[in-house]
């Protein structure tokens, strides 16, 4: 039966963000001209990537099960990150500054960037890097160590739309790209792009974060909106073309669901969110257990082939 | 898809003969079309109008029932792509795989792990809908058996997969009652599975390597006087039968194509679990009307279950938790007391960072129609007088030896006049949940 099928084709694709250094070990993401892995209805040039957790200091706040799949590499920074891309595959990792935060260790910025510099240099691959979540501690350690690391084409996080104007204007100055985060809302995401694009950073250098929630906390919510900007770019809205980043790990493992029935559960819930956000889009992952990890870049494997 | 009231007027006869007791055939189309009237008022009309009709008013993808009674599972009957549009009306069935081949008590054993998956979440009881028996050992006894054994092992709703129809016929026969769904697992055999499926009224899954092949089965069966289809699409990779299920969906959706109008059924492949659960998942966020998996372990299935629970939840209403007071952690009588609204994602995130906080408290949930702080305080759902009736009639009076309450930041303009009406002591949180641990460890 020869059959006129629907086929949703689009003319405007998701801009590609490149993180790192120019060279072999340079991370592509976006480009997409289809919803996730519809192949005959249009391409996606990069496989979404998984980037792993690591922070500047020993968490105090994780999971124990998360903690000893690290072993006592989790203690070091550097040695953490090692193992992130040595032992568990990791092609990108996230740095997240958390030693400045006043209720995590109150260091000063200046340690803190020392230890992303010798991560940066160790490790090997493209950074992600983020604040503590403290306004005034991440405005004061981003800027730093956005100058540290100038020239290797960092991803710096995070702005809203009540602080991104010190963030931009560094990643700017050291040529970096940044994450522009909107709380589950599509219009604050338009309008933060719009915020960040006026003060000059080219729209191909941001990745939006549309909020995460975890699976069971309102996931749905997160993958309505992203599948709406979505839908929206690929019909030419240019200020909502970015790729999209999900901090899956940060929100799952504060759930009681991943944490207080067995390791295998958590990881399962780390892994479920992951795929549910890829079906809605995701571009990069940022993950905390290296198991769920490894099972959702083995997954990513099998759905990008055609 | 509905014809429009003009659509429909050009079916009519047009001699605006009253008979229908409508003053004219456009009245009378225009009635139809809101479905005020039907068409056997009208007595002239011809059968191939009538015809046209009658399938333009059935919806694009046909609702299938598999099972009966309070258990039976209906699928199907999707009006949208996007959730965003509308909602997903019919939740996938999840079920389980059990081939012939296991020894008797290798399927009393996945029986016993299957019966003990149900779970509670945010209020509502999820458990798996059905169990796929199938006839791997091509032996015809042997699959009535194993039918025969989670009969009687379970409730649970039934799909019979098999190549032969005279062993699928024997299977039938033991479970009828149960109006189990048919699957014919070899295109050679589906004129006879089609006989079967129609003598016994029961829903039959074609299986096809394609979706051209999809829908000359369907249309065959449905020739054939089936009325129950679904499709099964076999020997795909995962990104084949994902864009095939949107390809069949959104044909049936967008141009009313019949052939293409049924659920899907979806089988793992993988067969490392936490691999299954990644398909799985794929497979219950886009589009499959059933998903059969083999793992029964637990801490598996709960989330691929929740994921489908988060999925169908309604966009247009939020999920509400009681509106009552919880115990975090070992409260005492001079814990804090937080009030907030009874929208689950507010409680759940609350809830979540008092844990985080260690500081036993007890957080009241006004019946605030399920929406968000804001959203509800917007709307005077969340109002000093609410809070006010709530503190004072919940019963938290008798619980806490203080008077004093936190509310949110972002309601901090109800502060006074709470304060004057409640007789409690107002105290303001922080805006967002992320700052209540902070706020905990501080608060005296």
């Amino acid at each position: 039966m020869a059959i006129d099928l629907v086929k949703e084709k689009y003319n405007d694709a998701i801009n590609t963000v490149e993180i790192g250094p120019s060279g072999s070990k340079t991370v592509k993401v976006g480009g997409e001209t289809t919803m996730p892995f519809l192949f005959a209805e249009g391409g996606m040039p990069n496989a979404p990537v998984v980037a792993l957790e690591v922070l500047d200091c020993e968490p105090s706040d994780w999971p124990e099960s998360v903690k000893k799949s690290f072993g006592d590499s989790i203690k070091t920074p550097v040695a953490w990150a090692k193992a992130c891309v040595s032992e568990f595959g990791a092609k990108i990792l996230c740095v997240r500054l958390q030693s400045v935060h006043p209720d995590y260790g109150n260091r000063p910025a200046e340690e803190a960037v020392a230890t992303l510099k010798s991560i940066s240099k160790e490790a090997g691959v493209p950074l992600i890097v983020i604040g503590s979540g403290d306004d005034e501690k991440d405005n004061e350690v981003l800027p730093k160590a956005s100058q540290a690391l100038k020239g290797e084409n960092c991803l710096f996080g995070i702005a809203t739309q009540n602080n991104y104007k010190t963030l931009t204007a560094t990643a700017l100055a050291d040529g970096h790209s940044i994450i522009g985060e909107s709380p589950i809302d599509i219009n604050i995401a338009k309008q933060l792009n719009i915020l960040i694009s006026d003060m000059g950073l080219d729209p191909k250098r941001i990745v939006m974060h549309p909020t995460t929630t975890s699976l069971g906390y309102g996931m749905e919510y997160v993958y309505s909106i992203m599948e709406r900007a979505r839908l929206a770019a690929f019909i030419g809205d240019k200020m909502l073309s970015m790729p999209f980043i999900l901090f899956v790990g940060q929100e799952v493992w504060k759930t009681k669901e991943a944490k207080e029935f067995g390791e295998a559960q958590g990881v399962n819930w780390e892994i479920a969110t992951s795929v549910a956000m890829l079906q809605a889009g995701a571009d990069i992952l940022v993950m905390r257990h290296p198991s769920a990890a490894k099972s959702v870049m083995k997954y990513i494997d099998m759905a990008m082939n055609k | 898809m509905a014809l429009s009231g003009l659509d429909i007027y050009k079916l009519l006869p047009k001699t605006n003969c009253k008979d229908c007791g409508f003053s004219t055939c456009l009245a009378f189309a225009m009635a139809l079309a809101q479905k005020r009237t039907s068409l056997d008022k009208c007595p002239h009309v011809t059968a191939q109008a009538k015809e046209a009709l009658e399938s333009a008013s059935q919806p694009p993808i046909k609702l299938i029932t598999i099972g009966s009674g309070d258990n039976k599972l209906e699928i199907g009957n999707e009006t949208v792509m996007y959730r965003h549009e509308q909602k997903f009306f019919h939740p996938c069935g999840i079920g389980f795989l059990v081939e012939d081949i296991l020894s008797e008590s290798e399927i009393d054993k996945r029986i016993a792990d299957i019966n003990s998956l149900k779970f509670e979440r945010v209020g509502q009881v999820i458990s798996p809908d059905l169990i796929c028996v199938k006839n791997t050992s091509k032996d015809k006894d042997r699959f009535a058996g194993s039918v025969k054994r989670v009969m009687d092992g379970t409730k649970s709703n039934i799909a019979l997969y098999g190549d032969d129809s005279a062993a699928m016929a024997g299977a039938v026969s033991l479970c009828r009652a149960r109006k189990p769904l048919v699957i014919c697992g070899d295109s050679g055999n589906l004129d006879e599975f089609i006989k079967l499926a129609k003598t016994g009224s029961l829903p039959l899954a074609v299986t096809c390597s394609n979706i051209e092949e999809a829908a000359s089965a369907t249309a065959k069966a449905k020739q054939g006087g089936v009325e129950e289809i679904v499709i099964n699409i076999k020997a795909k990779n995962l990104s084949g039968k994902i864009q095939d299920y949107a390809l069949m969906r959104r044909t049936a959706l967008k141009k009313n194509f019949r052939p293409l109008g049924y659920p899907t059924i979806s089988f793992t492949d993988s067969v490392e679990p936490d691999i299954e659960l990644a398909e799985a998942i794929s497979y219950a966020t886009k589009y499959a009307g059933i998903v059969i998996i083999r793992n029964t372990k637990k801490e598996y299935v709960f989330p691929l279950l929740v994921t489908r629970q988060d999925i169908y939840n309604d966009p247009q209403k939020p999920v509400q938790v009681e509106p009552k007071i919880y115990e975090i952690g070992k409260v005492t009588n001079q814990s804090p007391v937080l009030v907030t609204t009874n929208f689950s994602i507010t409680y759940f995130t609350v809830a979540g960072e008092v844990e985080s906080s260690k500081i036993p408290s007890y957080i009241i949930c006004c019946d605030a129609d399920g929406m968000s702080v804001l959203t509800a305080w917007a709307a005077e759902k969340f109002t000093a007088e609410k809070i006010s009736d709530t503190l004072n009639n919940i019963g938290i009076m008798d619980m806490v030896g203080h008077r004093k309450v936190v509310i949110p930041g972002y309601v901090s303009v109800l502060s006074g006049k709470l304060e004057e009406i409640s007789g409690w002591k107002v105290n303001v949180g922080p805006r967002e949940a992320s700052g209540i641990t902070n706020y905990l460890r501080g608060y005296k």
